[in-house]
């Protein structure tokens, strides 16, 4: 089978400025006196996966060894500066819940944007309400402003629409940890269901359980690049080790 | 545990899988105008979003876009008619279609300009093509100018203003009035990305620009050895193309139309192009 995804020696650089300048009057001063200087900060290296459909793959790794840069990567919001991307489907992320939301805006009027930024039609999208607010148990408060709603509330509601339009790469970042124990049984249920389909995930966690409860490889990102990448056991055990202090990381 | 089953999830029109290589990509100009296609519901939801915005929690909601420009009306007529003795005849209808011109430009590109900030905390995190947020205020842009002709054809009504044939052009008018503003919000929508302190700038250019512009008073009053600059200005000649049919009664010259359509189209080429090239560079900056 071909490959969803396949990253082939990923680089990406940052050049960014020693001091962040965001107002153009200071820039053209600066330029005038050249003084302007910028340092590379490479979030990603050499950075080689191939992920065949169906695969659910968990990415840990310390804060900001380039876990979400990855994730942009692959659903291009970040071009890379190096190396190729490939991605074939369509990709669904869940990033932050409850993103994109807008208070002012009813859950109805939400669920047809978030569909929209999905890249979805109107059409598609009446057609999927009604199973969306059913999910996320809000039937009642359909036509009620989303200001009013519980944490709960609008995470379900984001989980419902980035599942339930069905991607073919649902990516997940770091955005199960909100929720009660009934919202995240729910979460993990509704995760086998789009394995059993034969649907890619890829989820990015500090809870080596719950990427443990949900993938069967993982790979370990380490300053920008990919240091280990195996079956789900071995790579978060060893991972477990050295965030022990016991191992290093370079084998 | 029962799995949801998923509707519609072959078959649909949608199922065309998109492939994305970072490797063979059309040239940016090229993608983006696809993209923005592609996206064209999105324009429609952020549109539709704003207006509902604007209007939801505000006592009087659409009749304050309406009620605005009369009320600058009345203040212009009384300076200009009343303090100034203005030779303009029927200064209401004479200010009021060049201010809805300029109310459209004016608050599109500012509006595109105002976008950068929220476009880049979603354009951050998934992918959506940045050009949708500067379609997004043209279109809502374009929802006020028709609201904002509400009341000028109540003003046509009180004077006794003659309602012309010739606003059967306004469509065309409008037309090359949204090229232009287009192509300008582009400019300023990736100008502000990179430099926040654009906007600002941007607000003090609107104001001098609009007093260069001749909508508060007759072109004729410009003094002859400036009218070079009156002609430069390109606000001078698209805000007759859209007066002339409204207070004239004319339709304007096909020179004049051909040279705002063709200003408008090098503006919005221009836009454009610059836009798409900056485009992979807004994720880092913001």
């Amino acid at each position: 089978m071909p490959a969803v995804i396949r990253l082939e020696k990923i680089g990406l650089q940052y050049r960014v400025p020693k001091e962040r300048i965001h107002s153009l009057k200071e820039y053209a001063i600066r330029r005038l006196q050249r003084r302007l200087s910028y340092a590379e900060l490479e979030a990603l290296k050499d950075v080689d996966l191939t992920v065949e459909p169906g695969e659910r793959i968990g990415v840990i790794g310390r804060n900001g060894a380039g876990k979400s840069t990855l994730f942009r990567v692959i659903s291009r919001v970040l071009p890379p500066s190096a190396g190729r991307a490939y991605v074939a489907g369509r990709i669904a992320p869940i990033l932050e819940l409850g993103l994109g939301f807008h208070g002012e805006l009813t859950a109805r009027e939400n669920v047809m944007l978030q569909g929209a930024l999905l890249g979805f039609s109107r059409a598609d999208m009446r057609r999927r309400l009604e199973g969306i607010v059913a999910w996320a148990e809000l039937e009642d408060f359909i036509d009620a402003p989303t200001r009013t709603f519980s944490t709960g509330m609008a995470a379900r509601l984001a989980f419902a629409v980035a599942t339930d339009v069905d991607p073919d790469i649902l990516l997940v970042d770091e955005a199960l940890s909100v929720g009660d124990e009934k919202f995240q049984r729910k979460c993990h249920d509704r995760m086998q269901g789009f394995h059993d389909r034969g649907k890619t995930m890829m989820l990015v966690s500090h809870s080596l359980a719950q990427i443990r409860d949900n993938c069967d490889r993982a790979i370990w990102l380490h300053h920008g690049r990919l240091v280990r990448d195996g079956d789900v056991a071995s790579v978060t055990e060893q991972y477990h080790q050295w965030s022990l202090g016991e191992t290093d990381v370079v084998t | 545990m029962s799995h949801p089953v998923p509707r519609s999830a072959q078959g649909s029109p949608a199922a065309a899988v998109p492939v994305y290589d970072s490797s063979r990509r059309r040239p940016r100009w090229v993608e983006e105008a696809a993209h923005l296609w592609r996206y064209r519901g999105l324009v429609h939801e952020l549109v539709v979003r704003d207006i509902k915005i604007r209007y939801k929690r505000s006592v009087l909601g659409m009749l304050w876009t309406m009620l605005a420009p009369l009320l600058n009306m009345i203040a212009l007529t009384l300076v200009f008619s009343a303090l100034l003795k203005t030779t303009i005849s029927n200064y209401p209808v004479y200010f009021m279609a060049g201010q809805i011109f300029w109310n459209f430009f004016a608050q599109t590109s500012n509006g595109a300009a105002s976008q950068t900030q929220a476009s880049n905390d979603l354009a951050k995190r998934m992918f959506v093509p940045r050009s949708v947020f500067v379609a997004a205020a043209v279109g809502g842009g374009l929802v006020n100018l028709f609201l904002s002709l509400l009341p000028l054809v109540l003003i046509l009504a009180v004077t006794g203003f003659r309602f012309y044939a010739t606003w059967a052009f306004l469509p065309v008018s409008i037309f090359i009035l949204t090229l232009f503003t287009t192509g300008v919000s582009l400019l300023l929508f990736t100008l502000t990305s990179r430099f926040a302190d654009v906007r600002e700038m941007y607000g003090v250019i609107v104001q001098t620009w609009f007093f260069l512009t001749p909508i508060v008073y007759e072109p004729s009053i410009v003094p002859f050895r400036y009218r070079v600059w009156l002609s430069l200005n390109p606000m001078y000649h698209l805000i007759q193309v859209f007066r002339k049919p409204i207070y004239a009664g004319t339709l304007p010259s096909v020179e004049l139309v051909m040279v705002s359509l063709a200003l408008s189209i090098a503006v919005l080429a221009t836009g454009w192009v610059y836009f798409c090239h900056r485009t992979d560079k807004m994720a880092y900056w913001s």
